[in-house]
């Protein structure tokens, strides 16, 4: 037993940032460590907001935090309250049934603040566009400040989104 | 004078009430009601069809309380009332919609309804504790509305439809490829049964039959996505009893299982994989090494990891006897998956209703009495070697030939039974004769076990309500739909 508790110790699998193949983000990139160290120190508090997908966005945000990501090496972490953080990620088509909770959320959210609109229906709605039960996208509710594309995006992609939000981007 | 249909929905609704059978779902189409019974010892389910050209149906919830839920939701979507409905409440329907009805006689949402009213619980010193719909976490929004006696829970209430995108309004009138797209995205952590279960039902409808190489392929898939959710909900839950160490090997064997679907089948979720008339893209002989060595490493990895939690005992202290959901209660609502196969329910639908190719496939299905988190995480662990088990005989028995067929354009109706990590999946679909979709609905597992959720929490404290809800892990989307 003492073997399997120790292994992942003995050579972790923590593998290196994901690679900056977009000109965009390489360039981005170059700002994240000056702009997070001198705005945040390094430190910014996400809060996931569900307001509608499928859940599919949301195993992949889980797979962040598993020892391949390990998402706080970056200095990002996930808080339990919009009261405690800096940037509500968005997953989902807005439903109709969740608006009001989204924007709630961001109401309680203390300034300064970013959105990041999270997956293809947090863009536009994706599938579900021009459903009665549905508003459209996160950007529909809320100011959006970086949309990360895909269904779902996968951790990688995820934390692409997250390093190029630490721009040092006016927050709203 | 009761027609020949109404005499049938009767009937029926005495056999549930009797125990005689067991609700598989009930829904809408248009102006009628459609109700499914699983009863034993038949080879099918039966499908029973009544129309309601005033409007209403007897209702099946003032007799068979699990019908309930289903009732509210045919209420708010196609304004056909249950007559005698023990909770005429709406259900997905939260007054936001700037309609009502949308699958029925649709008209404008006009005057706000009332406030919706929460049960109650009364008595010196209970209190109430509204959690959601965001809640602390990363998951999916729902609400609970728990009334509390000091940490004891006297009574959880839960309100859902917060995620409800109108699937089945979404679907009427799409082609088949549109259906098969919208399936896989009902509840993302069932994709591959969602889309298995939407391809049979359309391939029923068309009278045609997927080539076996396509069967076997699917049976991949859904056995994969099986292993992915058992293995991190088996570290999630223990990670909920403050055993983080769990979660971390488990996160990793999780990441291991994907990696290996992303490169056998190019998604790591193997969304868009299925369609009707066989799957997406053909499995590679690098793609059966790569699936090949995956279940070696779980197989020589995983039962550590069930050895640690057998000898855990201040973990065990968190997981026996508590959440105890009872026998009666689950063969009642017909719970499926492994919450209904932890409190003594012997029913899996690959089983049951057998569809290739698990009907040349040999496996067990564990079951245990307890009815707790223990047995609950248990079944997880014995279902995930059975899982690997399948995944081996499934690649050394995959046939050769196609992967799919072009599927005719003519009409029908179908269904199917598919059992998914968390239960089984019900679809049932009528198509137009352009080969459009007329109408459809998906039945996820989690409408018979949330309601069991409070019961199953009833005494328990607070504090255990997330270790006892991540066991159950039912679905927000598939039931909200």
């Amino acid at each position: 037993m003492r073997r399997t508790l120790l292994e992942g110790l003995r050579s972790p699998l923590t593998e290196s940032g994901p690679p900056l193949d977009d000109p965009e983000m390489t360039e981005l990139a170059r700002e994240v460590g000056r702009a997070s160290n001198a705005y945040l120190g390094r430190s910014l508090s996400i809060r996931h907001v569900d307001a509608g997908s499928c859940n599919g966005c949301e195993l992949e945000i889980h797979a962040l935090g598993n020892a391949f990501y390990d998402l706080e090496r970056f200095g990002l972490r996930f808080v339990a309250s919009p009261r405690h953080a800096d940037v509500l990620l968005v997953t989902g088509p807005v439903t109709r049934n969740m608006r009001d909770a989204l924007q709630r959320t961001f109401a309680a959210t203390p300034a300064p603040k970013w959105v990041i609109a999270s997956g293809a229906c947090a863009l536009d709605a994706h599938v579900f566009r021009g459903s009665y039960a549905v508003v459209g996208g996160v950007g529909f509710v809320l100011p959006v400040d970086v949309h990360i594309p895909g269904c779902p995006p996968n951790p990688k992609e995820l934390l692409r989104g997250l390093l190029a939000l630490m721009n040092g981007k006016k927050p709203t | 004078m009761m027609t020949e249909h109404a005499h049938a929905w009767t009937e029926a609704t005495r056999k549930l009430a009797a125990g005689e059978a067991t609700l598989v779902s009930l829904w809408g189409d248009g102006q009628s009601v459609n109700m499914a019974l699983s009863e034993p010892g038949r080879r099918d389910l039966d499908l029973l069809h009544l129309p309601c050209p005033e409007g209403t149906f007897p209702s099946v919830a003032a007799h068979h309380p699990p019908a309930s839920r289903l009732e509210r939701t045919i209420a708010d979507l196609h304004s056909l009332v249950a007559v005698g409905s023990p909770d005429p409440r709406p259900w997905l329907d939260h007054d936001a919609w700037l309609i009502r009805a949308p699958l029925g006689a649709t008209k404008p949402r006009g005057e706000p309804r009332p406030r919706y009213a929460f049960l109650t619980a009364e008595g010196p010193g209970l209190h109430q504790i509204p959690v959601g719909p965001v809640h602390a976490g990363i998951i999916e929004p729902g609400h609970f509305r728990f009334h509390c006696s000091g940490e004891t829970v006297a009574r959880l209430e839960e309100r859902l439809g917060y995620t409800h995108k109108g699937v089945g309004w979404l679907m009427r009138g799409a082609t088949l490829d549109r259906g098969a797209v919208l399936a896989a995205r009902i509840s993302g952590d069932s994709t591959v049964a969602y889309q298995i279960a939407f391809a049979r039902a359309a391939e029923a409808a068309l009278g045609v039959e997927a080539p076996a190489r396509a069967l076997w392929l699917r049976a991949v898939m859904a056995e994969l996505e099986r292993l992915a959710n058992h293995i991190g909900d088996f570290g999630a839950v223990c990670n909920d009893a403050s055993f983080a160490l769990m979660l971390a090997h488990c996160g990793i064997l999780r990441e291991r299982v994907l990696r290996a679907c992303d490169a056998a089948f190019g998604h790591r979720l193997m969304m868009d994989m299925i369609t009707p008339g066989g799957v997406v893209n053909d499995l590679s002989d690098d793609g059966v090494y790569t699936i090949g060595e995956l279940i070696e490493t779980l197989q020589d990895v995983f039962p550590r990891l069930v050895n640690l939690y057998d000898n855990t005992a201040s973990l065990q202290d968190r997981t026996v006897r508590t959440g105890v959901l009872s026998n009666a209660l689950a063969m009642q609502y017909g719970c499926g998956g492994f919450v209904g196969r932890a409190s003594g329910r012997d029913f899996d639908a690959r089983r049951a209703y057998p569809y290739a190719p698990y009907d040349h496939l040999a496996f067990e299905v564990p079951r245990r009495i307890e009815g707790d988190v223990n047995a609950r995480l248990w079944i997880r662990a014995h279902e995930i070697t059975q899982s690997l088990d399948i995944l081996e005989q499934a690649l050394a028995g995959l046939p050769a030939g196609l992967c799919r067929i072009d599927i005719p354009e003519r009409g029908g109706e179908g269904h199917a039974l598919v059992e998914g990590f968390r239960g089984d999946i019900f679809v049932a679909l009528r198509v137009n004769e352009d080969g459009t979709i007329a109408n459809a609905h998906a039945r996820d597992p989690s409408w018979f076990q949330w309601p069991l959720l409070e019961a199953a929490i009833e005494g328990n404290i607070v504090a255990d309500f997330p270790i006892i809800n991540k066991s159950f892990n039912c679905s927000y989307s598939g039931q909200d739909l």
